[in-house]
């Protein structure tokens, strides 16, 4: 047993931190680490650098172009990037879909849209789940019938999509539709990839009770998508969407992005000023720092034990993700409250410019106010971690009926 | 015992059910929170002729002689219906500090007008630095030939946009003083804004502001002891307000429960979610219990016993609306977190009641701190 990191993944750390240095523009980080809004092109700009250093999918195989990292040193990346305060690789490209393409896409998919995802070039977005069909998603029902025709065959999609996040700058959206509708819900379901410039798709706005708009319904009228865009074969697409699940792990508790919040909350802790003194002088409010500071420290452990034992390859990550899921996203739910709670008064004001990367402050408020003025907001927006990538609910009952066998 | 209504409280209600229903709906109530002012202003005369702006005042000044408890049921129906009318800084919390502490002519003049909703005000007090400790107040008052000239700022004044006037805490040669400013007087700027919840504050500079002989309210240095008083009440307020929304959050997600369906069932089938519905039940019956026994102290002589069971009530009702505002959200899976729905938008109110006057750790620790003294 040895909880160090070798000399290697040392020296690897060390690598990424001077590149993390040199490369990631200050513009970018600033907005992230003092919580504005992000823009499309901060991803896209982060994602080209990455590119450029030959770091684009830390999880790809190196035939695709990926980094062949194990995953302790894609743990390693994930922290180091977090804390420097690059943009979140967004995973609807280059773990989502692309692990799927991978696996069970044609030589062609591979050649036309592997390449745009890790460069850059197309932005993808997920289209699984439907108003009706949220945790029981096989029940979907957005159709796809087959036709033939002269210009060759295509499917003709009818249906809504929703929740679907950054959907507003998306290029393509990869779908779950109905192919058939006979034997079970699973096995009439089909995998296609949709290029959301085809007429009859129609994006609508969804505002979070933030104020953001971050999430958007995709309507599908007479959609029509060339076979060619069919994942492997007609009705297996649950299968191909259950091996997605099932297949990257590394970063779902988001360890990284919690310990740079959690040092953000310290820091407030000690602006604020409670009765006088610092409000991290604060006995009860230290404690909630202290308890947040324990969960981390073990969620640290436990995602380290997981990926290692995938890095072993003693056994695929299962269940036990779920665990990941959980805590994961717990934490991150604790540290948006407590920096709220953190400060004080300055919880109240609704200030949507504030998030504005170029924001000068109000000369009203406190200095302090000003990089705060947006962590409510985030608490708000932060519910979504405990329901979306499967509610915690559903976490819960498959670690009751794949670990436990209840 | 009896923790029954009375056939007025229980009409009173009735009423206002019936105008939250009708006239208070939620799409009005967003176009409300998006106009300039954020409230109301026809509802806000609506409430005067309901009599609900007099309620806590005496009869002879235009008032209806209410108790703390007909404040409660009132809070109840206005947190149900998510009203951004400024009713508690300006009626209960203002009114009240100056029902209590004003001089004749100060209730004379001012009593009346709150009443029938021609004059709002809102306490200036906080301070940024302070957070929620009630005696630190840096802000001067400089007593002059003319009376004082006040020098300071306030963080976050609620309902200061539409304040005529403010109750101002400031440290003179005697300690904290209170004096009564009018929200146009030279030297004071406001810098306005939206909170959270969609109704409004403002943070507040005064530089040089002068003020008369007669805007001291109370005796000098002896502001703290009615600003304990007023944010109890308005606390016990606070808590009966939040009771009314977690009572329309349980409706509203029970509803959604038997009505949602994934798996070929409604959700409510499954036993994860029906525990976790029982959970917010119980923690709105006991928060109301702690609300009720706010109400019934706040009005109580004894400063001791009234803080207390306040602080006892503040802390446990917010502890109760986290769990029930995060579940209620958290059972209505994506449907919880967009704007769309009034889930959120109550969800948000109660976290900042919850955020209002001291969070639960404040009042969990002053409540903890009587242990003490026992
Ligand atoms: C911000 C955000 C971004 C999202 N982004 C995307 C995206 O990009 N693409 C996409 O396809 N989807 C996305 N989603 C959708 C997300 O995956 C769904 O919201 C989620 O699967 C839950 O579905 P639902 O919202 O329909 O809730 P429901 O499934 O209706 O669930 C309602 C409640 O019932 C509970 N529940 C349901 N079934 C059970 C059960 N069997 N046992 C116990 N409890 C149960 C749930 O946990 C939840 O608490 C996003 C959602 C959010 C909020």
């Amino acid at each position: 047993m040895d909880l160090n990191f070798t000399a290697e993944e040392q020296a690897f750390r060390e690598e990424v931190r001077a590149f993390l240095s040199a490369r990631l523009p200050a513009e970018i980080s600033r907005k992230v680490l003092g919580g504005k809004r992000m823009e499309k092109n901060d991803f896209v700009a982060w994602q080209k650098i990455l590119h450029q250093q030959g770091w684009g999918a830390v999880a790809w195989p190196t035939n695709y172009g990926g980094t062949g990292w194990n995953p302790v040193q894609q743990h390693i990346f994930e922290e180091e990037c977090a804390d420097a305060g690059a943009p979140m690789q967004l995973p609807f490209g280059l773990k989502m879909v692309a692990p799927v393409i991978m696996a069970f896409g044609n030589a062609a998919q591979q050649q036309r849209f592997l390449p745009r995802i890790i460069d850059g070039t197309d932005w993808w977005c997920q289209g699984y789940s439907e108003p009706g069909s949220g945790s029981d998603l096989a029940s979907l029902s957005t159709r796809a019938h087959r036709v033939e025709s002269a210009d060759g065959d295509h499917y003709v999609v009818n249906g809504q999509k929703t929740w679907n996040t950054l959907g507003q700058y998306a290029d393509w959206i990869f779908c779950l539709v109905r192919t058939s509708s006979e034997g079970r819900q699973q096995a009439g379901i089909s995998f296609l990839l949709i290029d959301m410039k085809t007429p009859g798709i129609t994006v609508r706005p969804i505002i979070m009770m933030d104020g953001e708009h971050e999430i958007n319904e995709v309507w599908f009228e007479d959609v029509r998508v060339p076979t060619a865009n069919l994942i492997g074969e007609e009705n297996k697409g649950w299968t191909y969407a259950k091996f997605l699940l099932g297949h990257e792990r590394t970063g779902i508790a988001g360890v990284g992005r919690s310990k740079r919040e959690l040092q953000k909350l310290k820091e407030l802790a000690k602006q604020e000023s409670a009765d006088g003194r610092p409000l991290i002088e604060d006995q009860r409010f230290r404690d909630r720092i202290a308890q947040v500071e324990l969960e981390l420290m073990a969620l640290e452990i436990t995602n380290l034990r997981v990926i290692s034992a995938e890095g072993e390859k003693q056994r695929a990550p299962g269940p036990e993700a779920s665990i990941l899921k959980i805590k994961g996203s717990e934490i991150q739910q604790m540290l948006t409250e407590l920096q709220m709670q953190a400060l004080g008064h300055y919880a109240l004001p609704y200030l949507p410019e504030a998030l504005d990367a170029d924001w000068k402050g109000d000369p009203m408020m406190p200095a302090y106010a000003d990089d705060a003025a947006s962590l409510s907001g985030h608490y708000f927006n932060y519910r979504k971690t405990s329901i979306y990538g499967g509610s915690n609910e559903i976490q819960k009952n498959i670690i009751s009926q794949m670990i436990l066998g209840l | 015992m009896n923790f029954n209504y009375t056939e007025e409280q229980l009409a009173l209600q009735d009423t206002l059910r019936r105008f939250i229903a009708k006239d208070y709906a939620f799409e009005h109530r967003r176009a409300l929170a998006n106009s300039a002012d954020g409230f109301d202003r026809a509802a806000w005369k609506t409430f005067a002729d309901f009599g609900i702006l007099a309620l806590p005042f005496p009869e002879d000044f235009g008032g209806l002689n209410g108790n703390a408890v007909d404040t409660m049921l009132v809070m109840e129906m206005l947190g149900r219906g998510l009203a951004l009318e400024p009713y508690v800084s300006s009626v209960v919390l203002c009114g009240g500090m100056i029902r209590d502490a004003g001089s004749q002519a100060q209730k004379e003049a001012l009593l009346p007008a709150i009443a029938g909703g021609e004059m709002m005000l809102a306490l200036a007090h906080h301070e940024a630095g302070g957070r929620y400790a009630l005696d630190r107040v840096a802000t001067t008052a400089a007593a002059n030939g003319n009376g004082w000239q006040l020098d300071g700022a306030k963080a976050v004044v609620l309902g200061a946009p539409s304040a005529d006037k403010f109750l101002v805490s400031a440290r003179d040669g005697q300690g904290l003083s209170l004096f009564l400013v009018d929200a146009g007087a030279p030297g004071l700027t406001l810098r306005g804004y939206p909170t959270q919840d969609g109704a409004r504050a403002a943070d507040i500079k005064m530089a040089g502001v002068q003020v008369g002989p007669d805007a001291l309210v109370g005796a000098a240095g002896d502001a703290l002891a009615s600003i304990e008083r007023g944010i109890d009440y308005a606390n016990a307020a606070l808590c009966a307000e939040a009771v009314g929304i977690m009572s329309a959050l349980n409706e509203i997600t029970l509803e959604y429960l038997k009505t949602r369906k994934q798996f070929g069932q409604p959700i409510g089938k499954f036993q994860a979610l029906q525990h976790r519905m029982a959970d917010m039940v119980i923690a709105t019956e006991q928060a109301r219990s702690m609300a009720t026994l706010a109400a019934v102290r706040a009005d109580s002589a004894d400063a001791a016993a009234r803080s207390r069971a306040v602080a006892a009530a503040k802390a446990y009702v917010t502890q109760s609306a986290r769990l029930v505002g995060q579940q209620a959200v958290q059972l209505h899976g994506g449907m919880g977190v967009v704007d769309e729905l009034n889930v959120g938008h109550y969800f948000k109110r109660l976290t900042m009641i919850g955020l209002t006057f001291g969070d639960a750790d404040y009042h969990l620790g002053k409540f903890s701190d009587t242990l003490l003294a026992a």
